[in-house]
């Protein structure tokens, strides 16, 4: 499905935040990346969408090697690519519907997507979506008049508009209470399970990664150190991985 | 006793005022006086200034509307040099910003469009309506393209200001969909100037009016010009009469921009 070869990233040169990263991704199930902050998480994850650049190594996606595309291609592979942001990443001037309608700009002509008129197929599907996520009666409220939950659920339908290959969330709870993180989690993870989509996921929160995850990424210091399911990960691990162990009593 | 102990010093002052402020106003003062004596500014000037606003103020009392065909007509004709000229300013100042705009645009293209930009805000709009009706010769349409520049140095800026403030998280989720440039603009970038862009042109169009009454003077087309004319005529009553109507003419304006931007705020 996804296959990340000797990937690395250096935003100053000779100061790697990504040291040959080497892992594949199945084409189903959650994979949870965990590790302390500033650790290349997040850069790992917008390599895989060409948010980032990478500086070196592959990423095969569907039997390709995405790392250098430009231009059409790249938006091509872009679309196949839904991406959940921890800000939301909302257009906040936009209505929920036109949100959720972003993610199917990338078959939209610009001619069209200035005058609103998109497939009535994506429409239905957008009103399916809202539905889903819980928030049909919104379809036409502007996204800032939104809570922080309800906001993440309009992402993350925005992303699964585009009938994703494979979904990334960047942090999608770290900045939502308790409660509603496992809501989003529930409601992503489900929405994926139900419409056969890989996800990835950069989490801080251990617990929550535990929890959903069927696969978790350790990584520190830009590389990879665990690479298991969630139950074998155990104090050692979580010390090798975020180091220390007074935070562990 | 240690709280007195400063005081051995002289006192403590909350405030500092520094020599060099006091030199900067000492200096300010006797340029003040020297430009004034420079200019013959004088008691004895002032009055007898005083005595000749008097007879003027007379002699323009009260208006005279006798000739408001020519009246009317002169407005009409600045009111549609400043609409046509805001027009064109915002039509033209759209993908000019876009392109100026460093958060979207390399600094290879951005140079020179900001360049330009600040080309046609270096001259005030009467200086280029002297080029203009030079070039284009006397009437509306040298007013036009003198205020359509003067429209583009400044909507064109602030366009492009307000573009660079854009929240890039926002573009980041559009690109991210695999949207085009074009579409970025259109979905991401767009929402989020709108607003701005829309108290900015009523603003310029107001601005525009107030100077479509004045390109005139130097033959630039629309009431300006039947001022000046009424100025060298010494018909002061009729003179009186074009000021009335402009003050009128301005105050339209900006009764509609309020009604602008209250339909379209949010």
């Amino acid at each position: 499905m996804l296959s990340i070869r000797n990937l690395s990233k250096s935003y100053v040169l000779g100061k790697p935040v990504l040291r040959n990263i080497t892992v594949d991704i199945a084409p189903r199930g959650v994979t949870a990346i965990i590790g302390p902050s500033g650790t290349g998480k997040s850069t790992l994850i917008r390599c895989i969408n060409r948010l980032v650049e990478p500086t070196e190594g592959e990423i095969v996606f569907e039997g390709r090697d995405i790392a250098h595309l430009h231009g059409q291609d790249l938006r091509d592979v872009r679309r196949k690519l839904g991406m959940v942001f921890q800000e939301y990443n909302l257009v906040e001037r936009l209505t929920v519907m036109e949100n959720l309608l972003t993610g199917r700009l990338g078959y939209t002509s610009a001619w069209n997507s200035f005058r609103r008129k998109f497939e009535q197929a994506d429409i239905d599907h957008a009103f399916e979506l809202l539905d889903h996520v819980g928030l049909a009666a919104f379809a036409n409220t502007r996204a800032d008049a939104l809570s922080g939950g309800q906001r993440q659920r309009v992402g993350i339908a925005r992303a699964l508009m585009q009938k994703p290959a494979l979904l990334l969330a960047d942090e999608p709870t770290s900045s939502l209470d308790p409660k509603t993180s496992v809501e989003i989690m529930q409601l992503m993870c489900g929405l994926a399970e139900e419409n056969e989509i890989p996800v990835m996921i950069n989490m801080h929160d251990v617990e929550l990664a535990k929890r959903f995850a069927s696969r978790i990424l350790g990584m520190s210091g830009g590389t990879i150190v665990y690479d298991g399911p969630p139950d074998l990960l155990a104090d050692d691990k979580l010390k090798m991985i975020y180091g220390g162990e007074d935070w562990l009593a | 006793m240690s709280a007195f102990a400063l005081s051995a010093f002289g006192e403590r002052r909350p405030f500092r005022a520094s020599w060099q402020v006091r030199l900067a106003w000492l200096a300010l003062f006797v340029y003040l006086v020297y430009a004034a004596s420079t200019l013959e500014l004088s008691w004895p000037r002032f009055v007898q200034g005083l005595g000749n606003g008097a007879h003027f103020i007379g002699r323009m009392l009260p208006p005279n509307f006798e000739r408001w065909e020519l009246l009317l007509q002169g407005l009409a004709e600045s009111l549609e040099m400043a609409v046509i000229a805001s027009f064109l300013g915002v039509v033209l100042s759209l993908p000019l910003s876009v392109l100026a705009a460093r958060n979207l645009m390399p600094a290879i293209v951005t140079w020179p469009v900001r360049f330009l930009i600040m080309l046609c805000r270096s001259f005030h709009p009467v200086i280029v309506a002297i080029i203009f009706v030079k070039a284009v010769g006397f009437g509306a349409l040298a007013g036009i393209g003198a205020l359509t520049i003067a429209s583009v140095g400044f909507l064109g800026k602030l366009f492009t200001e307000a573009i660079e403030e854009i929240s890039l998280k926002q573009i980041e989720a559009v690109r991210a969909t695999g949207a085009s440039f074009m579409n970025t603009i259109v979905f991401g970038v767009v929402p989020q100037v709108m607003f701005r862009f829309i108290g900015f042109s009523a603003y310029e169009t107001d601005a525009n009016l107030r100077n479509s009454t004045m390109v005139g003077i130097v033959g630039a087309g629309g009431i300006g010009g039947t001022l000046f004319a009424a100025f060298q005529r010494f018909d002061y009553d009729f003179v009186f009469a074009i000021l009335i109507a402009i003050i009128v003419l301005i105050m339209i304006g900006e009764v509609l921009q309020i009604q602008v931007k209250r339909v379209f705020k949010q």
